[in-house]
């Protein structure tokens, strides 16, 4: 009788804990609703599936619980009812696996207009680079990382020479524009983190990942590193902040450019008209 | 093999193979230090494995400190606190619930359950336990060396395992970690070959594959599996050590540390992680596929039901045994591997909750019209179903590789794999304590002291964990040893403290079961023979405790499978397997 009405309790604590405790999702910041959307529909089942599959337990102990005279049913297995339930519950599996296949393809597939920005982590803070106005990164290895070039920009190439370094700063982006956030690392596995864009992605030393995202709401995000990268792990954060396009052309404006610093002095802006590779250096 | 055919009337096959008697110990070392004798070694596994295990508990009471209030306690700096969670899950997943489950439960319960007399090599399985057991000493050993244990995660991620930015990293931590992994490896392919060849080559006469209990279905294939997952973590902690010690680069790309250009170059840490979730995954399920056999065995014997759909179960232990190695990387989703690799195990993992759903449906189909009697291994396994239930619903969020995305290296996570391979296999290890500690030692344990340590541990366990899930979504990464950020509201604080109070409880629970243990050892009721009425074989040696050799005389020989409970027309409600009597009326009864 307590082991009955203990497990429906756990079914009425779970579901009133989940509907009304304060703890949910920040708003979100970014076009990935479709993530939440996703992960709502995910709920829906396994609470249903849940509830029901533990109130059925409480159901038995407490209809079969011992009692003397009591003899159990002999029934060693019934094909019928078994058959049923593999066929239902891989439907539901199919329900939450479709949409979620479909977001997924939606996440890896970027967007042809979307501008590509880089992230550079190390431990334990960020920085970043916007491409100047040629719209292009220039290249980077960690072999050319000095305290001159903390980026480790490759100060040969002429499409690195405008392009916007920010060592340590905060990132602004402009609202409602993709992006495609280019990831590197130049030590250890980090992982940039922002709770309000849904959307994260390792760093990793050696490569470049990615993902990408459209901003869709104004205003200062928390960047914290999401992969475990010793000991200052907990206390890399950092800022995005969201602007107006406006404000964001006036903060673009007061940032230094790879040519600016001493590292970059020889190199020279290219000339975009040209095709990439097109030229020696 | 020439002629071996069945006995018509009964189904016995002749024996194949003179009985011969396991080694004998000669003097006390032989006896209570190297013995030879599986249930001896089982014990000994058990006891380092909870010994280490308390060590994992008062890490996780400090790491509970550390998150429920922070800055309170001085000495857990950042550094301690990596420290903290990568022993305490360490030692969690592999020294205590993989050496509990295989080389504690399998020891004990292969040889009787099937009917042998010992392991088949008895001398290696004494081997492996020692072997283990070094493992554990070079284990806790870190602890007292230069630097203290490493705190590069249980994960051990390069290229920060063995950097300075990460403690134990540059000194002696994180090799110490290695050389044990490598050692505890090496036990346990001593153990593993031993109980597999002991399941497949020592079953006695009339003990069928298909009659096997799933207790031994589980251990079976969680060892099979344990055999071609761990030489994965063995490869990877040999490179690894290599890496740190000898300055190769399997795992290092070229890298800047602090402003300092390192030696290394070409390496990927990706491959790492592939290696090492290659092993982690099918982890998962070598703990797991021993608890839900042995978690079948109690419902079946204290709901006086067979197990419902027997055959089925056999085959899901298989087939999610089969599918575990090819789900490893959703551990991956966001560690920038291809993203195609996303559809590929997303559609794997989802498809692997088919047969695990199944089984529990048949869980709670064998307690239908069942006759429960609600004693203590078997309110143990009500609490594994629903925590595993839970554990395992909230891994279909995890599983499906898009909503990982914002989920994944969050609270979230930590409360999901708590949830399913921390508290319900450890349910199913108390379970199976309050089982089968008469069959060990004679005696009971206390029923009233079992009753506070189950609702206490439950409860307590189903509180840490259940709002554990939402700190998660609120976005609070994991291994953080502070959680305050912009977007974490102020109640989260309480209800951090709020978990870490039911954590300190919980953890006091299982000194309550020690005492228990303890007193019950000396003072505890007499079991008698086969006090729960079990039909499986264990129970039905000739003297309780089972002597050396267990089964005196004559092997046993067994006419039915383990389930032949509430047999219509049957004298009593459960017929042992070696009883040659009533025929039960269904025709598919193995």
């Amino acid at each position: 009788m307590i082991v009955a009405a203990s497990l429906v309790l756990i079914v009425l604590f779970s579901v009133a804990f989940h509907l009304v405790s304060p703890w949910w999702w920040t708003p979100i910041a970014s076009n990935w609703g479709y993530i939440d959307t996703t992960l709502v529909i995910t709920f829906w089942i396994t609470g249903a599936v849940f509830t029901a599959v533990v109130l059925f337990m409480a159901w038995c102990v407490f209809r079969y619980r011992h009692k003397p005279g009591r003899v159990a049913h002999y029934e060693p297995e019934s094909k019928r009812l078994e058959i049923w339930l593999t066929a239902l519950t891989a439907l539901g599996v199919a329900a939450m696996l479709a949409p979620g296949l479909v977001v997924w393809n939606r996440f890896i597939t970027v967007p042809d207009d979307a501008t590509e920005i880089e992230v550079v982590a190390q431990q334990w803070f960020w920085s970043y680079r916007l491409p100047g106005a040629d719209g292009q990164l220039g290249s980077s290895d960690v072999t050319w990382i000095s305290a001159d070039n903390p980026l480790g920009l490759n100060p040969h190439d002429r499409l690195g020479a405008d392009d916007v370094v920010i060592d340590g700063g905060d990132l602004h982006l402009p609202i409602g524009k993709p992006v495609k956030v280019l990831l590197r690392s130049v030590d250890v596995l980090h992982d940039f983190y922002v709770p309000e864009f849904r959307a994260k992605m390792d760093m990793v030393p050696g490569m470049v990942t990615y993902f990408w995202f459209t901003p869709t709401r104004t205003g200062e995000f928390e960047v914290l590193c999401a992969e475990l990268c010793g000991t200052g792990h907990g206390y890399m954060r950092g800022y995005v902040l969201i602007d107006e396009e406006a404000e964001y052309e006036a903060w673009l404006g007061e940032q230094l450019t790879f040519a600016g610093l001493p590292a970059g002095e020889g190199v020279q802006v290219a000339n975009t008209a040209e095709p990439i590779g097109g030229s020696d250096p | 093999m020439s002629s071996v055919s069945e006995d018509p009337d009964t189904g016995i096959p002749p024996a194949e193979v003179p009985d011969l008697p396991p080694p004998h110990a000669h003097g006390f070392w032989s006896r209570w230090v190297f013995s030879q004798d599986a249930k001896y070694i089982a014990l000994q596994y058990s006891g380092t494995a909870i010994a280490i295990g308390l060590v994992a508990l008062v890490l996780s009471w400090l790491i509970r400190m550390q998150l429920g209030f922070p800055g309170v306690f001085d000495f857990i700096s950042a550094e301690a606190y990596y420290q903290f969670i990568t022993m305490h899950g360490m030692i969690m997943v592999v020294y205590l619930l993989t050496a509990i489950f295989l080389g504690g439960f399998g020891n004990y319960l292969i040889p009787l359950m099937v009917g042998a007399r010992d392991m088949v090599f008895p001398f290696v399985n004494m081997l492996s336990f020692w072997v283990y057991f070094l493992a554990v000493v070079v284990l806790a050993a870190s602890f007292f060396a230069p630097g203290g244990p490493t705190g590069a995660g249980w994960t051990l991620y390069p290229p920060q395992a063995i950097l300075s930015g990460t403690p134990g990293g540059t000194q002696w931590g994180i090799v110490l970690m290695l050389v044990s992994l490598i050692l505890f490896i090496i036990g346990f392919t001593m153990g593993g070959l031993n109980y597999a060849v002991t399941v497949l080559q020592a079953r006695t006469r009339g003990m069928t594959l298909m009659r096997m209990p799933l207790t031994i279905w589980g251990i079976f294939t969680a060892t099979v599996m344990a055999l071609l997952a761990f030489p994965a973590l063995f490869v990877a902690s040999v490179m690894m050590l290599f890496d740190r010690l000898l300055g190769t680069s399997f795992f290092m790309p070229a890298l800047v540390e602090m402003g300092e250009q390192l030696s290394y170059g070409g390496g990927s840490p990706i491959v790492f992680q592939h290696l090492f979730w290659f092993f982690g995954h099918p982890e998962v399920y070598i703990v797991a596929l021993p608890a839900f056999g042995i978690v079948s065995d109690l419902i079946a014997v204290h709901a006086r039901k067979n197990i419902f759909g027997y055959r089925m179960m056999v085959w899901a232990i298989v087939i999610i045994g089969a599918l575990s190695f090819i789900v490893w990387a959703h551990h991956m989703y966001v560690s920038g591997m291809h993203p195609y690799f996303g559809f590929f195990f997303a559609t794997t993992t989802l498809i692997i909750a088919v047969p695990t759903a199944l089984k529990v449906y048949n869980w709670i189909l064998t307690l239908w019209r069942g006759d429960i009697h609600l004693t203590l291994p078997m309110l143990f396994a009500l609490g594994f179903i629903v925590t595993f239930l839970n554990g395992g619903l909230t891994g279909l969020f995890l599983g499906n590789v898009v909503v990982d995305v914002p989920l994944s290296d969050t609270m979230f996570v930590v409360a999901h794999f708590h949830m399913v391979m921390g508290v319900a296999p450890i349910m199913v290890i108390f379970g199976a304590i309050y089982h089968w500690f008469p069959l060990i030692s004679g005696r009971m344990l206390s029923h009233r002291m079992g009753l506070i340590h189950f609702w206490v541990t439950f409860i307590g366990a189903y509180a840490i964990f259940f709002p554990m899930h939402y700190v998660g979504l609120v976005g609070v990464p994991r291994r953080y040893p502070d959680i305050s950020a912009s977007f974490v509201p102020d109640s989260v604080a309480t209800l951090n403290a709020f978990i870490t109070v039911a954590a300190l409880t919980v953890g006091a629970a299982q000194m309550l079961f020690l005492f228990n243990v303890a007193w019950s050892l000396a003072r505890g009721r007499k079991a008698g023979h086969n006090p729960w009425r079990a039909a499986s074989l264990e129970w039905q040696t000739p003297e309780v405790p089972p002597r050396h050799g267990n089964w005196g005389e004559e092997l046993p020989l067994v006419y039915r499978w383990a389930y032949d409970y509430s047999v219509p027309g049957a004298p009593r409600d459960f017929i042992a397997q070696d009883d040659p009597g009533h025929r039960a009326s269904w025709s598919h009864v193995p």
